[in-house]
């Protein structure tokens, strides 16, 4: 009787499953490495390491999207300097300790060069890697700090919070003219180094910060933060969290009748936050530094063809994937050789004009540590679209 | 203090939900000795069906409908046969690792065969805010909190008044004997899984629009739902509305009072304090399972 009632529990650990479990492990291991086309000597090797799942899906899976479109136009035009761009897509689930193991396994498989992650809490780990590789690595993680370690190998493709930040602080002091502020930010690497790049922005004496609230990442119920943010008395609220948590926080405010500015930086107007918070959206303010409503052919263009290639609207992180390949490339042809070290030298100081380079979407420069420049905009949600209402110059950047 | 009472009032909605999904835990435990730790996905399925009838062009209620009676299929009658009744036989811990199994399957199922995006889900409630002594309450607050009552205590009603329902408790009290008085037991048990399919559902259609439908939406809401269930005890239905309503005040005032980032450990706070003191539950009792 007992052996009866035991004997299917022993099977859960037989030899035979685990056997079955190896073979069916091994099989799938040398499927996967046999699917892998071998490097042909006229092509390159990219990869990207995105977020596609976990809190970084949203932002990851446009980056994504943005730099397959380019690289599917550059190899429909004959590739860079005629080798054609071969690519590996890997899913860091959000996950700094498994993007730093895909970046090594990048490595490992010879790239030429590593698109991703975009979350800082993960470039932050993985470009370790890429610095110690001497590998080319485009980041669409925004945290300042990522370019303060004199990493030669990393470069941006947005810009660093110590240069859009001060540019909302500027807009909420002389423009919205907000003397008590709410700040509402993510835990984690980017929301701190936003809110810190903020507090340091302002000016107490002419905008005081009367909360400053943190919450979680991938936080649902915001019933709380928003009640205290409305407790402070601020006469206007800067959002900085992550995208879905952006649109959770839109809903509350319209459910507690929140009726004064809400600012915030780029992800708050992202077409996804606008798309999920819907009718909440409208009327947020936000500086972008790219977005795919900017009067702009370039941009125009780029819209026109995501939106035929992925039948979405693409956020700026599919412009930050889309523009970094063409950065990539002009680099490339610049130094007009495959050489990683020549490639990273030149990127820095680097000026690209969308004369010449139509693909990089903006005049854009790069500094000697990685951070990148150009103009930028400031837009609001209208009808639950995003609209430019004022563009704001290239300042030189100050460190 | 109209602060206060507006959080307790949205504590309150958000309890709600945490307590229909806490009362299929109980449920399926009293009438069947089940633990599903797949009831947060059991709430995620549903979300994305609503999703696929809608995107057809049906509308919210429309979808709402079809995907009550797929669910009752899917996830009640076919969890039963598929997984519960073949895994009973060897006892708790082969069925609690096989749920914990089926949760992942879903998880990834859908992120594999849909998308990892969030998708927004339309409320049932219009977007308006009334004004009580002071206090702004949402329509959605207002409405997802009354209907979560409704149909818990619908729930209870059908249990404690109708045949079938006491037939339910006492097979949940007694399989033995209630085979000698001729209940159908096998039936009864059935019963139950539809009932939690219909509760996971209706938990689907109400948290949905706040959560937003996403393939890991039912993770956290599972785990508060389980917490809450035990809270309350977990051999008592009324427990898990008291467990659930508990958690999501309290959570709110914490967030509130204290600080936000306390906001999500209040419920396990909570549920060390309970094990510690009462560990059969708020309500819960040691010998009997009632229903």
């Amino acid at each position: 009787m007992t052996k009866h009632t035991q004997a299917p529990r022993l099977h859960f650990f037989s030899s035979n499953s685990i056997k079955l479990a190896i073979t069916s492990l091994i099989s799938i291991t040398l499927a996967c490495s046999l699917s892998t086309p071998a490097q042909a000597a006229d092509s390159v090797k990219l990869a990207s390491i995105v977020e596609l799942t976990g809190s970084g899906a949203t932002a990851g899976t446009n980056f994504k999207n943005g730099v397959n479109l380019a690289i599917k136009e550059i190899n429909a035009a004959g590739g860079i300097m005629g080798k054609k761009i071969e690519t590996t897509v890997m899913d860091t689930q959000s996950n700094p300790g498994i993007a730093k193991g895909l970046t090594k396994k990048a490595i490992d498989d010879d790239v030429f060069a590593v698109f991703g992650p975009v979350f800082s809490g993960s470039i932050i780990v993985s470009m370790a890697e890429t610095r110690r590789a001497e590998i080319p690595n485009f980041t669409g993680g925004e945290a300042a700090d990522i370019t303060m370690q004199g990493n030669p190998y990393i470069f941006r493709t947005s810009f660093t919070q110590s240069i859009a930040i001060p540019k909302v602080a500027n807009y909420i002091r002389r423009i919205a003219l907000i003397k008590n502020l709410a700040i509402i930010y993510v835990n984690n690497d980017f929301g701190k180094g936003g809110n810190d790049v903020m507090l340091k922005s302002l000016d107490p004496s002419k905008t005081k910060i009367v909360a400053d609230i943190s919450t979680d990442p991938g936080q649902i119920d915001f019933s709380a933060a928003i009640l205290k943010a409305k407790q402070s008395n601020a006469d206007g609220i800067f959002v900085y969290v992550n995208e879905e948590e952006s649109a959770r926080i839109l809903r509350e405010l319209k459910k507690q009748g929140w009726n004064k500015p809400i600012v915030g930086e780029t992800t708050l107007t992202g077409q996804k936050v606008i798309d999920l918070a819907g009718d909440a959206a409208n009327g947020v303010r936000a500086h972008v530094g790219l977005t795919v409503d900017a009067p702009n052919p370039a941009i125009r263009a780029f819209k026109a063809k995501f939106e035929k290639e992925y039948k979405y609207t693409s956020d700026h992180n599919g412009m930050k994937g889309y523009s970094g390949v063409y950065i990539l490339k002009a680099a490339i042809e610049k130094v007009g050789k495959f050489d990683r070290k020549a490639v990273a030298a030149a990127l820095h100081g680097i000026k690209i004009s969308t004369a010449a380079q139509p693909g990089v979407l903006m005049d854009v420069e790069i500094d000697n540590k990685g951070d990148l420049n150009r103009a930028s905009f400031m837009v609001e949600v209208k009808n639950g679209k995003q609209e430019v209402i004022l563009e704001l110059p290239m300042i030189p950047t100050q460190h | 203090m109209t602060d206060f009472f507006q959080l307790v009032f949205s504590g309150l909605a958000t309890g709600s939900i945490y307590a229909l999904t806490a009362l299929g835990f109980t449920l399926l435990w009293q009438a069947s000795g089940t633990v599903n730790f797949a009831t947060g996905e059991f709430v995620m399925l549903p979300a994305f069906s609503m999703l696929a009838f809608m995107s057809l062009g049906l509308p919210l209620l429309a979808s709402f409908g079809i995907t009550m009676l797929l669910s009752i299929l899917v996830l009640g009658w076919g969890f039963k046969r598929v997984i519960v009744d073949p895994l009973i036989r060897h006892g708790m811990m082969p069925l609690i690792v096989a749920t914990i199994g089926l949760s992942m399957m879903m998880r990834n199922g859908v992120r594999a065969g849909y998308s990892a995006e969030a998708f927004s889900f339309p409320s049932l409630f219009s977007d308006s805010i009334f004004t009580i002594a002071g206090i702004r309450i949402s329509a959605s607050d207002f409405g997802t909190f009354g209907f979560a009552i409704v149909i818990i205590f619908g729930v209870q009603m059908f249990i404690q008044k109708t045949v079938t329902g006491r037939a339910m408790q006492a097979v949940a009290q007694n399989t033995e004997s209630a085979t000698v008085l001729g209940i159908n037991v096998k039936r009864m048990v059935l019963y139950t899984f539809a009932i939690n399919a219909i509760l996971a559902t209706t938990a689907a259609l109400l948290v949905t629009p706040v959560y937003l439908a996403k393939f890991d939406m039912g993770s956290g809401l599972g785990f508060k739902a389980f917490l809450a269930a035990i809270i309350g005890g977990f051999s008592n239905s009324r427990g898990a509305l008291l467990g659930g309503l508990i958690i999501g005040v309290s959570e709110n005032l914490a967030g509130a009072y204290v600080s936000p980032a306390y906001k999500d450990g209040v419920a396990l706070a909570l549920f060390m304090v309970v094990i510690l003191f009462k560990p059969t539950g708020l309500l819960g009792k040691t010998i009997e399972r009632k229903v």
